[in-house]
């Protein structure tokens, strides 16, 4: 489980330096640039963030679709609030590390515990890969170049598929067609963000089972 | 300074999304049906996320060398392969296909 969770860390701690780099190019600088990955920690968030403020756009631009983007994690502390158990100030930390990588993780467990483990290992090394990635981006060393290159753009997807599939077996294959679905169709014509959160209308399929 | 605002503002925002769902109250979390849709709400927003990460840049629907990547992993996954080969079989894949076109 740490072998996994390391290889997504990893492979989006390439993302990070990416992201460090945009930041920088954008104009926000090191400090601003690592103060989002420290403390937004959602990289959806941060790219498009750092996107529309480097376009040219507003702050209410850029909070709006920051925001949109990061509220999917707040669905995702629904499910994690009963599965991890956490009680007390520890939700404090657990919810910095309420992400997509985290959650997938830590749904494609067996009992408690694992899922617990799951969790914070993954958030754990995610963290550091994320911000070390982000300064080394923000520093200037673009000698990886686009992680696209390395087909790293589909590690993340491919990653999620893995570990959905336990899920897909047991009944959530309709539920997870309709949402991937839904999402796909209506990107063309809604704000960045906004598609994903459409998702959970596939959810009324597995509802009354 | 409207860049500072932009940057704290965002960040609290987002750490609010996820400590909001993480201590939302444990009697309404009960709820069956409440229980039912936390159940399913990562199934749904995870496989968005799989679409519209393989399937699209900015607004504009494609299919290109990641769907092949995406096919990869499927194939990967119904021969259960361990999670490491998936993910490295689908980047693979699709940074090959792009060497070749």
């Amino acid at each position: 489980m740490t072998r996994n969770a390391a290889a997504i860390a990893v492979s989006t701690g390439v993302y990070a330096i990416a992201f460090g780099a945009a930041g920088v190019a954008a104009g926000l600088g090191v400090l601003r640039t690592s103060v989002l990955s420290l403390v937004m920690f959602s990289g959806a968030s941060q790219f498009a963030l750092v996107g529309v403020l480097g376009a040219g756009g507003g702050v209410a631009a850029a909070l709006a679709g920051a925001l949109l983007l990061g509220a999917r994690n707040g669905l995702y502390g629904l499910r994690l609030s009963g599965l991890l158990g956490l009680r007390g100030p520890r939700r404090l930390v657990a919810a910095q590390g309420v992400i997509d990588e985290s959650t997938a993780m830590a749904i494609g467990q067996p009992d408690q515990p694992s899922s617990r483990y799951a969790f914070a290992v993954t958030f754990g090394l995610l963290y550091v890969c994320w911000n070390v990635g982000t300064l080394v981006g923000a520093f200037g060393a673009r000698a990886l170049g686009d992680p696209s290159r390395y087909g790293l753009d589909i590690a993340g997807p491919a990653a999620f598929l893995a570990l959905l599939a336990p899920r897909l077996r047991t009944g959530g294959a309709p539920v997870a067609l309709v949402g991937g679905a839904l999402a796909v169709a209506t990107t063309p014509f809604l704000p960045v963000g906004v598609p994903i959160l459409c998702a959970v209308a596939a959810v009324a399929l597995g509802w009354r089972r | 300074m409207m860049v500072w605002v932009a940057v704290l503002v965002g960040s609290l925002g987002c750490y609010g999304w996820k400590l909001a769902g993480l201590c939302a109250p444990r009697r309404f979390l009960d709820l069956p049906a409440v229980r039912r849709f936390a159940e399913l709400v990562p199934v749904a927003l995870l496989s968005a996320l799989i679409a519209v990460q393989t399937f699209s840049t900015g607004h504009t629907l494609q299919v290109d060398p990641r769907a092949a990547g995406l096919a990869a992993a499927v194939v990967g996954v119904l021969l259960k392969a361990p999670f490491v080969v998936i993910v490295v079989a689908a980047a693979a894949t699709t940074a090959l296909l792009r060497l070749a076109i």
